[in-house]
């Protein structure tokens, strides 16, 4: 009876005190977000009040973002360049990722290679020549920069998380649907992607999260305030000058967190277990 | 090389076929799109930024070849090697924080427990939400007038006087850290927790019947085993740090005076905010090195496995 006890105490001392630690270090940015984004700016700048809680909730935030600027605007570009490049990206992936998972040509290695380091180069090593690039490509502040760049980081982290998924299938289906007249592509469209369909959606997911989230090329190439998309709207058009609107910008960035976070908690099994399966391939 | 000198031996017609035969063809084309875009946005640019930094180039001049006379002003620049400084810190500091604190949350998230997939779900959040609106948020939580961290510290009786977050070089430095180690966290202990997975549990259980005790099970059992998992992370870690842009832009914008300035932020401002474009794309070269040992050591590790 008392070692069950002090089991019980070790394990609140040991395992959940410490959890609950962690879980109010990560979360609570989120929910001073949350409440800071409904209350009315009285009674955010209120410092006499209980500043945790919300005495008087409301949407005056929200309506005045959606009033004064251009927020949906914000919203779609990013939901469009998001969606668009992470399909560019998904298909461009598989296709490489297939390639080097299965076929047998000179250069391959060397392709795979460069596909790696590729991952690894940060944005900022070279946003500045990037900029000009874009620009000689006629494409300079509009949402088609970013349709055309973000692939370049997004299709090495496609192909490398595909080729893993790909090796896990036994070869012997396609073999066979060869041998029955199939042709290389067709049996990869039509047997091996099926089987790795996790795959395919994980890699997609996380594609649209990078997008959605990318910071230094958008900020970098776009500067029309109906072109920009969330990530760069917010802290850039919301702040002006001196004076931070911090209900507004609560209220905003609230906004362009949820539809990942959602995005998200629908697909956490895969996410989890992608991530996982990525680290230990890594 | 076996095979390469045997190609060489090879006449022209079945070396060519090596090309050309349809399962290289097949490879060929399935890689083209991939290979075509690296080329043309990931390659061509940074042979670019090469050639602009050895150039005097200003917004909407052309500039005129300087050899490397960026690189040398920029190192004799005290300004600069503040921020070279800067950037070792951040990196250093955020990289051995989450790497420490990243083995004791997988530790905790590997016991079983009610609830375990939503509070895995749950951690993971700071990394999945867009970084610059979560920083947004740590703008506002370490706003100087109404700061909510030191409304708590001060009613938990942690603090006697209101910390200057943003607003003292030393308490800057201390925020960009914090924030940084924040949101990368999830990835180590996410990428640590598989890593735990995969250690089979017979081997506690020898050490249990030969009687070791916790900590020195995981001195000897959990950490070897887990060192390739935690290599790879801290290596993909440090180059994402040290390039890193979006926190130290929104939070400090580099200041106050200097003291949070990273590479991103300063070839971000010399080059673009300043305009003096051919100065900037040196500060980003700055980060190759790095990367460049991130890479090779990266790829030794990746073989020995």
């Amino acid at each position: 009876m008392r070692r069950k006890r002090l089991r019980t105490l070790q394990r609140i001392v040991g395992v959940y005190l410490p959890l609950a630690a962690f879980l109010c270090f990560a979360l609570f940015p989120f929910y001073w977000m949350l409440i800071s984004s409904f209350k009315a700016n009285p009674e955010l700048y209120n410092l006499k009040a209980n500043r945790l809680w919300i005495a008087n909730p409301t949407l005056d935030q929200f309506r005045d973002l959606f009033a004064k600027t251009a927020a949906l605007q914000w919203l779609w570009n990013s939901f469009f360049v998001s969606f668009l490049t992470s399909m560019i990206s998904m298909t461009f992936g598989i296709m490489a990722g297939y390639a080097l998972a299965r076929l047998k040509f000179p250069g391959a290695q060397a392709f795979g290679l460069a596909t790696f380091i590729t991952y690894l180069v940060p944005t900022t090593l070279i946003f500045i020549p990037l900029a000009r690039v874009v620009q000689s490509l006629g494409l300079s502040n509009s949402i088609w920069s970013l349709v055309v760049t973000y692939p370049t980081f997004l299709i090495p982290f496609c192909t490398w998380m595909l080729i893993a998924y790909f090796k896990s299938i036994p070869k012997d289906m396609e073999e066979c649907a060869m041998i029955d007249g199939c042709s290389r592509i067709g049996a990869m469209v039509r047997i091996v992607l099926p089987v790795a369909v996790p795959g395919v959606i994980f890699s997609a997911m996380f594609s649209f999260t990078l997008s959605w989230n990318e910071f230094v090329y958008a900020l970098t190439f776009i500067s029309t305030t109906t072109h920009k998309t969330m990530s760069v709207a917010v802290p850039t058009e919301l702040i002006r000058g001196d004076a931070y609107f911090w209900g507004e910008l609560m209220a905003a960035s609230l906004l362009g967190s949820v539809p990942v976070a959602v995005l998200y908690s629908f697909f956490m099994e895969y996410f989890v277990s992608g991530l996982t399966a990525g680290a230990l391939k890594g | 090389m076996a095979s390469i000198a045997h190609a060489e031996r090879l006449p022209v017609e079945s070396r060519l076929w090596r090309f050309l035969k349809p399962e290289a063809l097949t490879g060929y084309f399935l890689i083209s799109p991939a290979v075509f875009l690296l080329l043309v946005l990931l390659a061509y640019p940074f042979v670019l930024a090469v050639y602009i930094s050895l150039t005097d180039r200003v917004l909407g001049e052309p500039g005129k070849f300087i050899w490397i006379r960026n690189f040398i002003k920029l190192l004799q620049d005290s300004f600069f090697r503040q921020t070279v400084w800067n950037s070792f810190i951040y990196t250093a500091s955020t990289v051995v924080l989450k790497m420490i604190l990243g083995i004791i949350l997988a530790l905790l998230l590997n016991q079983e427990m009610r609830y375990r997939n939503l509070v895995r779900g749950a951690l993971l959040l700071p990394w999945i939400v867009p970084t610059s609106l979560s920083v947004l948020t740590w703008l506002w939580m370490f706003d100087s007038l109404f700061s909510i961290v030191n409304y708590i510290l001060l009613g938990l009786g942690l603090i006697s006087r209101k910390v200057p977050w943003l607003g003292d070089p030393f308490w800057a430095m201390v925020s960009v850290i914090i924030v940084n180690t924040w949101r990368g966290l999830p990835f180590f202990a996410v990428s640590f927790l598989a890593g735990l997975m995969t250690i089979p549990r017979e081997l506690y259980e020898a050490a249990e019947t030969d009687g070791a005790k916790q900590f020195r099970q995981f001195w000897h059992i959990t950490l070897p085993l887990l060192q390739p998992v935690i290599a790879v992370v801290v290596l993909f870690s440090t180059i994402w740090t040290f390039a890193d842009f979006q926190i130290v832009y929104i939070l400090t914008h580099g200041g106050p005076i200097n003291a949070t300035q990273i590479f991103a932020t300063m070839a971000y401002d010399v080059a673009l905010v300043a305009g003096r474009i051919g100065e900037g794309s040196a500060i980003s070269l700055f980060l190759f090195p790095a990367l460049l040992v991130v890479i090779i050591l990266m790829l030794r590790y990746l073989r020995q496995e």
